[in-house]
């Protein structure tokens, strides 16, 4: 198996020039054409866990060509742990949702050529190591989501506070935020690419593994000062897709406005890249930066406030997508809080979380196509006793809603208990304050997550829903897997955590040893 | 026996997945699998206890296995399992408890429409419990913390169309989560600085003084946090009088053997930890919660809120027996309640069972109609006042002598002891008027009456099984061999300071144990008396001083508000801050952004004025300049082809003429 | 006296001006063609004599056999345009031949 990443990336490509192709009257062949693309790209994802190798934390199948020689661009693939699981997440997601998207009706070429567009931007990003292509996988993935939220979306509409809202809006405004935070990603890449020289031929690179090694670093990039604007510059490219507070208001409209299957792949993929670009980008080429430890506490407040703030936020929304919305943003909170500790339990942690976020809110948002697809409204308060006439529809939610939670048993419990032991244990920095009040949004996590299931399954039956069909088959098939993965992983976590402990176990020294000593005399 | 422990431990889990997956079709509904698991369970616990007792050492370790489970690779993290008395104990409590309560249920929840459901849950709660007893880690134990926090969600919540069933679940886990938030920041305290979950590795570091001082008061206090929430001390008590609205059955299991046996089971087994600060904070807190749950169950009229309070009248008891290091004696209580306890709810099950009514105001008389259930409650009753020789008295009475004892080393204390007291004098009274309402006397509604009858046996067999153990005076013996209060520096390497007030103690606990009993008897007989006199022969109005002490009454009646006050605080503040957080998210940082946006609109048009104005302008113009210019000019483009040759012929001549000078 | 190149460049002189009179007066766009070849033949003349008196090779003489070439061609032309014209205007007068008048 040469070239697998390749393959891999490149696949859905290749099923979008097929469905090119096809009559756009033969809907089912579309629909079939996506699923085994996706498909495919799910089993060499399956063949990478199976071939990937634990013990190291070197990159794994690595391609190397030259793109464009003249300016030492490189076509550069390879994974390591911390690629891995969001590999696998992508092809898992992007094979679910075509079922999830089965029921699409408005141009369905174009939708699933899309689709598949996008899946390969999502792939690449994970895939590349040479900075000047993740930033070219970044800005696909851009363009297919733009369409497919503004037109696949819901319609435009006026909202009683007089502004614009629906599909085209909430597509625009994710487009240009993320474009914003682009802008920043590629000043930070140039200022990298001119001060780093390629210890072969002494020219400007933009290879990851280049980047990464500090004996390459020179001109500007001496200059300690200079790295801090970069690494904020690279923060704030990526803090706008995890997304970080205040940068968040494009999530809760796209997360709303798109069908329910992107919005799967907004929370469940997309809303990763973010937290994997400072992981693969951010620490470790500059992992001297944490020095400034504001940079540190400024994570772990902002990580604490996505926490509280999107709980509380999730806590006042009627929309049940909505609420979801803003549990991921309380979610990815954890993930940064994780991450600013700098310690094994809390990087680990972290991608954990990042893990099991993507498949708990993949769920999440799946069910609440189900119930939009029935209903077709999303009010929290216009259900009521659901749980009589829907019983396995609310087994799932239940089993969404308490993986949401933080319920020992269910994945999330295990990253979200791990990414604050492990911000509390940092040795570098004193967090345990900002932990302690963090984990309070376990409380108000629980406490709107149960209320609303209260609103929509107990009760008596509200007579409106007397005759709501069941969840199919269809469905049935979209979340059963998830849940499975949400117990197993609850139970046993091993299987994820030695997939990705070596490389960020690495990450963490490398980080922590360009960071010297204990900073405060901590123990 | 590590091979029994696992199996214990299986066979709920693997009931639960049965009844959940395929209960429905099974014969019976299945509730032979969820029982017969549970009655497996207790004999593999009785073998285990069976062993305790025949080796007889103080706080014996009778078996440990761990397991590597999740490795970070710096670090592990193991699941594991600890057996010692304790341990032991309390997997005799709670499996008999719990497949009592199976028993029982079969009867009960006959013809329920989820009843294959209730089994579930039932087995997924016994399942938690027993892991929470078994495993030798605080990681483990707070993993099975919540999972007992799930199954009581889930049964509480069991009749879930009514609204009142669902608010008490939600209310249940919620009240529940903040007590656990409270004790994983004592774990985390523990585990930065350890870096181990395992409860003997913790202990040994902080015998070897690796943490200590006031940071180990904050992280035992934390801890206790998660015990005022599961086993509902003051003031996270709400949620247990709500929790009676799940079915009966489940309430004598969450009441006696699992859910709040798990708070005081968890300082138990976490006892060395806890400094002599955060011991007293434990007793005070217990002795509030005590004095507190006993007055209101004074007025109460619904038999099973009265129980209620009394569990959490009781459950402050057996606090301050820990808190006052009364180790052996705060356990016991555990144990000794946990039978009669069930027993009560079980006996109050039979009651609402055959009358259908959970309101006293509607009961009366019922003794005759329902012999066991009647004794077996007394005894219950009794035992629970303190009578001698019954369990309760004896455990009881230990806790008061520790509580006395404590006193009288540090009299400012005093008044522990004293509340306590009192308190005790209560739980008899209001006990006996529980009694005393329901059997005797003349039956207030007569339709009720009539329809009344003994329950099947399911029913009567656990209340007899139960009332035989609530008797039990040779328990005592036993528990104060086996289990002896551990010492921290049992588990270090060298001694350390941290915990050390039980030597001074020990010379007056003799004789404050001679006092603390007579004094028990006392007020218990007091507190009879005084019931029977209101109750019994009705010399003594008990409508006319509720009427004198309107105030008091209606303060009690109502809780002390604290529904109202968490209503009007906490809850109020939460909602009005998530509404406010998502008004300023909608309002002030959305409308930033669309702010930016319509601003860089604005922006833009202005830009595309200046464009149309001036810069086309000046493009324009030059146009138009030249335009005009042109269209002065054409007259001389007349068309006529000689007309121009004569000007070039004219311009020829003209240069002839002007290279002339 | 014998004839020199004064005289023959007098004659080209005479020559040009009638042909530049009746470019310039005529009203008639034939006659006016014909002009033209009066101004051409005069130029000829010119270089005939010019490469008679003054220059030592032929230049002049096969430049003047060129120009005749093209004026052959360029009447042919202006004849056809001239057709053309009284095609469109029914007339030859040259006057009303201004469409190009601005």
């Amino acid at each position: 198996m040469n070239n697998v990443l390749t393959w891999i990336t490149f696949l859905p490509v290749i099923g979008v020039l097929l469905i090119l192709f096809v009559p756009k009257n033969s809907k089912n062949l579309i629909r079939v054409i996506a699923a085994v693309f996706t498909g495919l790209q799910l089993v060499l994802a399956v063949w990478l866990y199976m071939n990937f190798d634990t013990g190291t934390a070197e990159f794994q199948f690595k391609e190397q060509y030259s793109w464009i020689p003249s300016f030492n661009i490189e076509y550069f693939m390879g994974i390591d742990g911390l690629s891995i699981p969001m590999v696998l997440l992508t092809a898992f997601l992007s094979f679910i949702c075509i079922f999830a998207s089965w029921g699409i009706d408005k141009s369905l070429k174009g939708y699933f050529a899309m689709f598949l567009l996008l899946d390969t931007g999502m792939m690449g990003v994970f895939c590349a190591l040479d900075f000047f292509l993740f930033y070219i996988f970044w800005e696909v993935m851009l363009l297919p989501m733009y369409f497919l939220i503004g037109i696949w979306g819901s319609p435009s509409r006026k909202d009683p506070d007089g502004m614009v809202r629906g599909g085209p809006y909430a597509a625009i405004k994710f487009f240009l935020y993320t474009l914003f935070g682009s802008i920043f990603m590629l000043i930070a890449m140039l200022v990298m690419y001119f001060n780093v020289s390629d210890p072969v031929t002494g020219g400007h690179t933009f290879n990851m593994l280049h980047l990464m090694d500090q004996a390459n670093h020179g001109g500007v990039l001496a200059d300690f000062n200079i790295r801090l604007w970069i690494y904020a510059a690279l923060f704030i490219g990526f803090a706008i897709k995890v997304p970080v507070f205040p940068f968040h208001t494009w999530l809760p409209d796209a997360h709303v406005e798109a069908p329910t299957a992107i919005s799967v792949i907004l929370a469940g993929v997309l809303l990763k890249m973010g937290t994997y670009g400072m992981l693969r980008i951010s620490f470790p080429m500059l992992p001297d930066a944490m020095k400034w430890e504001y940079f540190a506490y400024g994570m772990a407040i902002l990580g604490l406030i996505n926490i509280l703030y999107g709980a509380f936020c999730a806590m006042a929304q009627k929309d049940l997508k909505k609420l979801v919305a803003y549990s991921s943003i309380s979610h990815m909170g954890i993930v940064l809080l994780g991450m600013s500790g700098l310690t094994s339990l809390g990087m680990n942690g972290a991608v954990m979380q990042m893990f099991n976020h993507g498949t708990g809110t993949a769920m999440l948002f799946l069910l609440v196509g189900v119930i939009y697809d029935r209903a077709h409204h999303r009010q929290i308060d216009g259900f009521g006793g659901l749980a009589v006439r829907m019983p396995i529809y609310a087994a799932m939610v239940s089993l969404a809603f308490f993986a949401g939670l933080g319920l020992p048993g269910l994945s999330s419990f295990m990253s979200e208990v791990f990414s604050f032991l492990g911000a509390f244990g940092s040795e570098l920095f004193d967090l345990r304050l900002i932990t302690i009040i963090s984990t309070l949004g376990i409380v108000i996590t629980a406490a709107y997550f149960l209320w609303t299931f209260q609103r929509m399954f107990l009760g008596e039956l509200n007579p409106k829903y007397a005759d709501l069909p069941e969840i199919n088959g269809r469905e049935l098939f979209t979340l059963i897997p998830l849940g499975i993965i949400i117990i197993f992983l609850g139970v046993y976590p091993a299987p994820l955590l030695d997939l990705i402990k070596t490389s960020l176990n690495e990450l963490v020294e490398v980080v922590k040893a360009a960071n010297g000593p204990t900073l405060l005399g901590l123990h | 026996m590590i091979t029994s422990a696992i199996l214990i431990l299986l066979l709920p889990l693997v009931a639960f997945i049965i009844q959940i997956f395929v209960g429905k079709r099974l014969p019976r509904k299945g509730d032979w699998v969820s029982t017969g698991a549970m009655f497996a369970a207790l004999a593999l616990s009785v073998g285990i206890f069976i062993d305790a007792v025949a080796q007889y050492e103080p706080n014996n370790v009778l078996a440990t296995a761990t397991w590597d489970w999740i490795n970070f690779g710096p670090v592990h993290v193991t699941f594991g399992f600890l057996i010692d008395n304790l341990t032991a104990f309390m997997l005799v409590v709670v499996t008999l408890v719990s497949s009592l309560v199976h028993l029982y249920s079969i009867g009960y929840m006959h013809g329920d429409p989820r009843y294959n459901r209730y089994f579930a849950y039932l087995s997924l709660f016994s399942f938690s419990m027993l892991g929470l007893v078994l495993v030798d880690n605080l990681f483990g134990i707070y993993i099975f913390w919540e999972l007992v926090g799930l199954s009581s969600y889930l049964l509480i919540g069991f009749w879930f169309e009514k609204d009142s069933a669902a608010n008490a679940s939600k209310k249940a886990f919620i009240t529940n989560r903040v007590g656990d938030v409270g004790m994983f920041a004592g774990i985390m305290i523990l585990f930065s600085i350890t870096g181990t979950f395992s409860f003997n590795e913790v202990f040994a570091a902080v015998a070897d003084g690796h943490v200590g001082g006031t940071l180990l008061t904050v992280a035992g206090i934390l801890l206790f946090f998660g015990a005022i929430g599961k086993s509902a001390q003051f003031p996270l008590h709400v949620w247990l009088p709500d929790a009676m609205e799940g079915p009966t059955p489940v309430s004598a299991l969450i009441h006696a053997a699992t859910m709040v046996a798990a708070g005081v089971y968890m300082v138990g087994r976490t006892f060395v930890l806890y400094t002599p600060d955060a011991l007293l904070f434990i007793a005070y807190i217990g002795t509030i919660t005590a004095f507190i749950a006993a007055t209101i169950a004074i007025v109460q009229m619904d038999i099973k809120r009265v129980l209620a309070y009394s569990t959490i009248s009781q459950l402050g008891y057996m606090m301050v027996g820990l808190g006052t290091g009364g180790y052996t004696a705060g356990l016991f209580h555990l144990t000794t309640h946990a039978f009669f306890k069930a027993l009560l709810f079980l006996g109050s099950g039979s009651v609402i069972h055959a009358v259908h009514t959970q309101e006293m105001d509607e009961m009366g008389g019922l003794r005759k109609k329902m012999p066991i259930t009647f004794w077996t409650f007394l005894i219950a009753t009794l035992s629970i006042s303190g009578v001698f020789p019954l369990s309760g008295f004896w455990s009881k009475d230990a806790i008061l002598a520790s509580a006395l004892g404590f006193g009288m080393t540090h009299p400012a204390h005093m008044p522990i002891f004293v509340v306590l007291l009192l308190s005790a004098g209560v739980t008899a009274f209001y006990m006996f008027r529980i009694v005393f309402l329901t059997f005797t006397g003349e039956p207030r509604d007569k339709k009720k009456y009539d329809h009344a009858h003994e329950s099947p046996l399911t029913m009567t067999i656990p209340l007899v099984v139960l009332a035989v153990l609530s008797v039990g005076t040779i328990w005592w013996g036993w528990v104060e061999h086996m289990l002896v209060k551990p010492e921290l520096a049992s588990y270090g390497s060298h001694v350390a300071s941290a915990v050390e007030h039980a030597a001074e103690e020990h010379g007056v606990a003799h004789s404050a144990h001679t006092i603390a009993m007579f004094s028990s008897v006392v007020v218990a007989t007091l507190g009879i008396l005084l019931s029977a006199v209101v109750y019994f022969w009705r010399k003594i109005s008990a409508d006319a001083w509720a009427e004198k002490l309107k105030p008091i009454h209606t303060f009690l009646w109502n809780k002390y508000y604290f529904d109202e006050l968490y209503a009007a605080t906490i809850i109020r503040v939460t909602l009005f801050k998530s509404r406010l957080f998502a008004a300023f998210d909608l309002k002030i940082i959305d409308g930033i952004v669309n702010g930016t946006g319509r601003l860089t609109a604005a922006f833009s048009r202005l830009q595309g004025s200046i464009d149309l104005r001036g810069v086309d302008g000046a493009v324009n113009f030059v146009a138009r300049f030249v335009g005009y210019l042109g269209s002065q000019l054409r007259g001389l483009q007349t068309g006529n082809i000689q007309a121009y040759i004569m000007m070039a012929l004219f311009a020829v001549v003209l240069l002839f003429v002007f290279q002339q000078f | 006296m014998s004839v020199g190149l004064n005289h023959y460049l007098f004659l080209a002189a005479v020559l040009f001006v009638l042909g530049l009179y009746a470019v310039i007066t005529k009203k008639n766009a034939v006659t006016v063609l014909m002009g033209i070849e009066l101004i051409l033949n005069a130029a000829n003349i010119n270089f005939v004599a010019f490469s008679r008196y003054t220059d030592t090779d032929m230049d002049g003489q096969v430049f003047a056999i060129f120009v005749i070439v093209t004026a052959a061609a360029a009447a042919a032309v202006a004849l056809a345009i001239v057709l053309n014209l009284y095609e469109r205007l029914k007339s030859i007068n040259l006057d009303e031949a201004d469409s190009l008048s601005g």
